[in-house]
């Protein structure tokens, strides 16, 4: 498993009602209905997801995060999770918004573009970093709104959302590194947030 | 993967009841008839029954042939099977004409008890709400406590909804394929344009056809035809008929007349329906549909109907059915996720318009045979 979502999983409380925004093919709803026990609704666009998480009898709702998600009422979920899936989104700000309508608490979780690499990919070649983690060139890339941790942390000020908790994901040689300077050694980010009290 | 396994000879069987039945309306039937087929085995826990619920035109036979002859299978033969869908290998289907209907159960076109006539136009309006308490006493017939599944499309989708908010002790698991909460304005003028169609065929005789040895068969094909212009797409139309131009006109409109295609299909279609369908019933049938309201008894409230359901939900709709259209799907969905109801949703991109649950779809054969595979029993 990603090592970003053991880190989600230990976030979400046992018996809890989970929201899966993006939860592809079901698998980690899945686990987290085994490990958990928690009641699972994903989201997703794609049908051939939604035939692989109903497989695993992970229910799945086809729907476009970007056209909002007004349906899903106040508090209606414990958490609402959005992994890797933050910089597809048209408007990030207005989905992280509901996220923390719907849940009571939210996880969020990105790659990081203020990582050293992707610094020196720019800072030397002048170019969008391409990189196996993200492989794809600028005009062909789902990933329209990269964002880096601090960018991140801002937005949350912006949208009055709390952070509660934050993980920072990274090579291991940087694994010191990290604690001082997380928006530089850390490739991918893992948010704990709700709305301000 | 395609639909395989064939389910082989099917019989239908005349199940009786002998107690009245009080419809909707409080018109009394003192007695009645299902005509049910019945696929696979029931299992000692009687666990494994699921409930095929019939649209507009359908009848009982959803699967199999009753003859090796049979030119086509019963109309959901795609989905019902061993290894289909809904898999006779592991379930007890049950699927039965309604209330009211012309393919044997009591209806327009059966005797009177008392009289020995034909009920023709005064048979009692019947409702969704008739259907399905006739089904609960189906399922008393064969001892099923609880189905582990209701399935169906389009009106026999609401009749699903139907059994699930109103029994949901009896419905584990829901199905409900291009069905909507309540008819619109336009579904509504739609049926109606149906009906006046065979309101208007001089062989319609107010209802007393048969007494007449006549049958308004240009009316119940005008009725058809209109009724199935809304099945279909606008781009599949397209994609099937185009502006192409019949070779074989039927001769009836004279040799020099040009036919388009769609025209000699919506024909056919009409004609055809014409002489298996009886005309009160396609009233009755129509009427019940405008009526349904699945927020009737409760207030009107969607998300108080919705959250009377126990059951596992399955829906799909289709993207270009604008019969019941995606949105009114979404409807239900929304509902279902308001009240916290274990809810699976798809939309399955497809040209094939309102009939598209009939068919074999990409994406929908396997999404609904996936998730009726955590069907327990």
């Amino acid at each position: 498993m990603r090592y970003d979502l053991t880190q989600v999983e230990a976030w979400i409380p046992e018996g809890s009602r989970v929201l899966d925004l993006g939860c592809g093919d079901g698998a980690f709803l899945d686990r987290l209905q085994q490990t958990r026990r928690v009641r699972g609704l994903g989201l997703e666009l794609d049908p051939v997801n939604l035939i692989a998480a109903t497989q695993l009898g992970v229910d799945i709702v086809q729907q476009d995060m970007d056209q909002g998600l007004d349906n899903f009422p106040d508090a209606s979920f414990d958490v609402v999770i959005l992994a890797h899936a933050l910089q597809v989104l048209n408007r990030p700000d207005r989905v992280l918004r509901d996220m923390v309508r719907i849940g009571r608490e939210a996880v969020v979780t990105f790659p990081n573009f203020g990582h050293w690499r992707c610094r020196l990919h720019l800072g030397l070649h002048g170019r969008m970093p391409v990189s196996e983690v993200l492989p794809y060139r600028w005009y062909d890339t789902p990933n329209i709104h990269f964002c880096t941790v601090r960018d991140f942390e801002a937005l949350c000020g912006t949208l009055n959302i709390d952070i509660i908790d934050r993980d920072i994901v990274s090579g291991p040689a940087m694994k010191l590194f990290k604690h001082w300077f997380p928006n530089l050694f850390g490739s991918t980010a893992i948010f704990r947030i709700r709305a301000c009290a | 993967m395609t639909p395989s396994g064939d389910i082989g000879i099917v019989t239908p069987v005349q199940v009786h009841f002998d107690q009245p039945l009080t419809l909707q309306s409080g018109k009394i039937l003192p007695e009645f008839n299902l005509t049910t087929e019945t696929y696979g085995v029931l299992n000692a826990d009687r666990s494994n029954a699921v409930l095929v619920c019939h649209a507009l035109s359908g009848n009982h036979h959803a699967a199999g042939r009753h003859d090796p002859a049979d030119r086509k299978p019963g109309w959901w033969d795609l989905h019902i099977g061993p290894g289909k869908a809904i898999d006779t290998n592991r379930f007890f289907v049950v699927s039965s004409n309604n209330l009211g209907g012309c393919d044997g159960s009591t209806g327009p076109n059966t005797a009177q008890p008392e009289t020995g006539q034909l009920w023709g136009p005064e048979f009692p309006q019947v409702t969704v709400q008739d259907w399905v308490r006739a089904q609960a006493l189906l399922a008393d017939h064969f001892g099923i406590a609880t189905w582990a599944a209701v399935v169906g499309g389009s009106l026999g989708g609401m009749q699903a909804l139907h059994w699930a908010a109103h029994y949901p002790d009896r419905v584990r698991n829901c199905v409900a394929l291009a069905a909507a909460p309540k008819l619109t304005a336009q579904n509504i003028a739609f049926n109606e344009i149906a009906r006046q169609a065979i309101l208007a065929d001089p062989n319609w005789f107010s209802g007393h056809y048969q007494r007449e040895a006549s049958t308004p068969t240009r009316g119940l094909s005008l009725a058809r035809m209109v009724g199935h212009l809304t099945y279909m797409s606008a781009d599949g139309m397209s994609d099937r008929f185009g502006r192409d131009i019949s070779e074989s006109s039927d001769g009836s409109q004279g040799e020099d007349e040009m036919v388009f295609q769609v025209e000699s299909y919506l024909r056919y279609q009409g004609k055809q329906f014409s002489t298996r369908f009886d005309a009160n019933t396609y009233l009755l049938m129509t009427r019940a549909l405008d009526r349904f309201d699945i927020t009737e008894g409760f207030g009107g409230s969607l998300e108080a109907a919705m959250a009377a359901t126990k059951a596992r939900m399955l829906v799909v709709s289709f993207s270009s059915d604008w019969r019941f259209s995606p949105a009114r799907s979404r409807e239900l969905v929304d509902a279902l996720l308001a009240s916290e109801r274990p809810v699976t949703y798809a939309e399955i991109q497809t040209d094939a318009g309102h009939d598209a649950f009939l068919l074999d779809e990409a994406h929908y054969t396997d999404l609904f045979r996936a998730w009726m595979a955590q069907v327990t029993v």
